[in-house]
């Protein structure tokens, strides 16, 4: 039997609407489909996929945020990788980057393992805990009408924001990043920085 | 707990003066009475975001999303709190980024808590078998060159690297009980 989510919205979708018109946006995504996600909707230097690190995917766009607070800063994860690293939400709502978003995308499941159930289809609500942490704009989707106004609040730099998209739990063709890890750090300080990044 | 520096010793004021010399703009940690000046001195900074964590893995992470955007950061921690960053520290050996950690051993020297001893015993093996350089300061006069020499390595060769600074130094917290 095929995997069940609560959510019907289709993750490649959700995301080319997050990533269109990006401008001076830049993403980090958690490892696995998140990652797949963003690229799928075009490599691009300011995207940082990860490959590993499961749990650390919002506190990179934390000190990112903080680095560059004048751009825009797009967190892409699903609920198992935030599950892990659960506590930087209250790290983030405390450090307070207005330019900070964290997007979770909610299938329910651990999809790089075989879709065993994660705690979110077992009712723990990550919105709720990212508004009890005290982030001060919080998103739970299930509409694809919701998620152009996700978008639009993501450059609005007015955070910091948490979003909880609940998705399908379809698995999709993988669509491969980059896999050297320096390429895709030193690609990123220099879309951000110029030359001079690897002069630093 | 361990014990905090007496108000007399300097080096926890040259540590600071360390890391505005290597122009490091965000400090993250958790807590631990050694670094208790420390961290005030980075607090009281405004050109230093001073990030207090939930667990100090949280730390690898955000030292990543920093030199992403150009920033130099420093982790602080007890050694208690190595083991809690592990597998993270495989995000600084793949994507090359300086991370250097200013431990305080717990475990180590006249250590009064067991609880504490297999943590601190391991420190310096599990941080060298995920790839991180350390250079240990056992006397107050070596705190300062020894996380210098750190930071150096971090900043100029692109990988995590850590100041262990021993208990010898810091004093053991005996709960009472002489």
């Amino acid at each position: 039997m095929a995997p069940k989510s609560s959510g019907t919205l289709r993750r490649r979708e959700v995301v080319s609407t997050l990533l269109s018109d990006r401008g001076e946006l830049l993403v980090i995504a958690g490892l696995g489909a998140p990652a797949w996600d963003i690229t799928a909707a075009g490599d691009h230097p300011r995207n940082l996929p990860l490959w590993g690190g499961m749990g650390s995917a919002a506190t990179i766009g934390l000190g990112l945020a903080l680095a560059q607070p004048s751009l825009p800063v797009l967190v892409i994860t699903g609920d198992g990788e935030m599950l892990m690293g659960i506590g930087a939400l209250a790290t983030i709502a405390v450090a307070r980057p207005p330019n900070l978003s964290v997007v979770v995308l909610d299938n329910e499941h651990y999809g790089e393992t075989g879709m065993q159930p994660t705690h979110t289809g077992a009712g723990v609500n990550l919105a709720g805990m990212a508004g009890a942490a005290g982030i001060p704009r919080v998103f739970s989707i299930r509409g694809a009408e919701e998620v152009a106004p996700l978008r639009r609040a993501i450059h609005e730099k007015s955070g910091p924001l948490f979003a909880q998209i609940k998705i399908d739990a379809e698995t999709l063709k993988l669509v491969l990043p980059p896999r050297e890890g320096a390429l895709l750090q030193a690609r990123m300080r220099e879309s951000i920085l110029g030359p001079e990044a690897h002069l630093a | 707990m361990d014990v905090a520096p007496s108000d007399t010793a300097s080096w926890p004021d040259a540590l600071f003066d360390l890391l505005k010399a290597h122009h490091v703009r965000q400090v993250a940690f958790v807590p631990d009475a050694g670094h208790s000046r420390l961290i005030r001195r980075c607090q009281a900074d405004p050109a230093i975001k001073a990030i207090s964590l939930t667990t100090e893995e949280e730390g690898i992470g955000l030292l990543l999303g920093a030199w992403l955007g150009g920033e130099r950061g420093v982790l602080l921690m007890q050694s208690s709190g190595v083991g809690n960053c592990i597998n993270m520290l495989s995000l600084s050996i793949l994507h090359r980024t300086p991370m250097p950690m200013l431990v305080t051993m717990r475990g180590d020297f006249g250590e009064f808590n067991p609880a504490q001893v297999p943590m601190g015993n391991a420190t310096q093996a599990v941080l060298e078998a995920m790839g991180t350089l350390v250079r240990r300061a056992d006397h107050a006069d070596d705190i300062v060159p020894t996380a210098d020499a750190t930071l150096r390595l971090a900043f100029n060769t692109f990988r995590p690297t850590a100041a262990l600074i021993g208990q010898r130094v810091l004093g053991a917290k005996t709960f009472g009980k002489e």
